[in-house]
């Protein structure tokens, strides 16, 4: 790898380590379930930049983008379904809050 | 270089915002900022076409549907708002000091990226390997959608209880 290459792949891998932490402690500690849907979505934000990096310190841009295209389509259908989940579970207990999820009854 | 750590310093914020807001919707907001700051990244690292993906779904989509989902649910009074923000400082101050110190640690470590690099591919040209040689993942992302669609009618058909 170029020298030029290792420094950006540095530079950048730090960021995204930050904003995958970011997004995991909001996953862990929140109780807010569309708060909890907000850190998965940072959590992606972070394995989006890193595969655009990676395929820019490689030079398979057009790959890295193909893949990225189809991360993004899987991550708008899996916020969609759990943002109707999310509201469907809102609907029963009438609370955002997981801890009030106690059973599994319909 | 200068101007790729200034949009990744914005990103975190924007990322330090969404985690820490008040409100969902100033959360909502604030992620919708960084997909935008991050849509500029990859202008800047050459991938136009996954940088207006990234601009129109998750920028836009993503944000309407987040925006919705929390005008659909009901807000917190005052007096709850100001419990909720006390204790979420409480459970939140942690997070800052957190990223800061893995930060610095792997500044500070300067593990060294020595791996052997794959082969960069014949053709160039992303929609050639969108149609060609990766078909298999449109096939994938159509029923995906499809799969989609049909769970979020499911979710929100009113049952034959409800007299509908």
């Amino acid at each position: 790898m170029e020298a030029n290459n290792i420094q950006l792949f540095s530079i950048f891998g730090i960021f995204i380590v930050m904003l995958f932490i970011a997004g995991l402690y909001c996953i862990l500690m929140t109780r807010n379930m569309m708060r909890a849907l907000i850190g998965l979505e940072i959590l992606t934000k972070a394995v989006t930049v890193l595969l655009i990096l990676a395929g820019y310190v490689t030079g398979n841009m057009a790959f890295a983008q193909a893949i990225v295209i189809t991360l993004i389509i899987i991550e708008v259908v899996v916020i969609a379904i759990t943002a109707g989940v999310i509201l469907s579970i809102y609907r029963h207990t009438n609370s955002l809050d997981r801890s009030t999820i106690r059973d599994l009854k319909g | 270089m200068t101007i790729n750590i200034v949009l990744l310093i914005l990103m975190t914020i924007a990322a330090l915002w969404a985690v820490m807001a008040r409100s969902l919707l100033k959360a909502a907001i604030a992620l919708a900022v960084a997909s935008a700051i991050v849509t500029i990244i990859m202008f800047r690292l050459a991938s136009p076409l996954a940088a207006v993906f990234e601009l129109s779904v998750c920028t836009g989509l993503i944000t309407a549907i987040f925006v919705s989902a929390i005008s659909l649910t009901r807000p917190l009074t005052h007096a709850q708002t100001i419990t909720m923000s006390k204790n979420k400082f409480k459970r939140y101050w942690y997070l800052p000091v957190i990223m800061v110190i893995a930060a610095a640690a792997l500044f500070l470590l300067k593990i060294k990226v020595d791996v052997p690099l794959p082969q960069v591919l014949a053709i160039d040209d992303v929609r050639n390997i969108i149609w060609n040689l990766r078909q298999l993942d449109i096939y994938g992302q159509i029923v995906l959608i499809l799969a989609g669609s049909f769970g979020i009618v499911i979710l929100f058909r009113k049952s034959d209880k409800d007299g509908s």
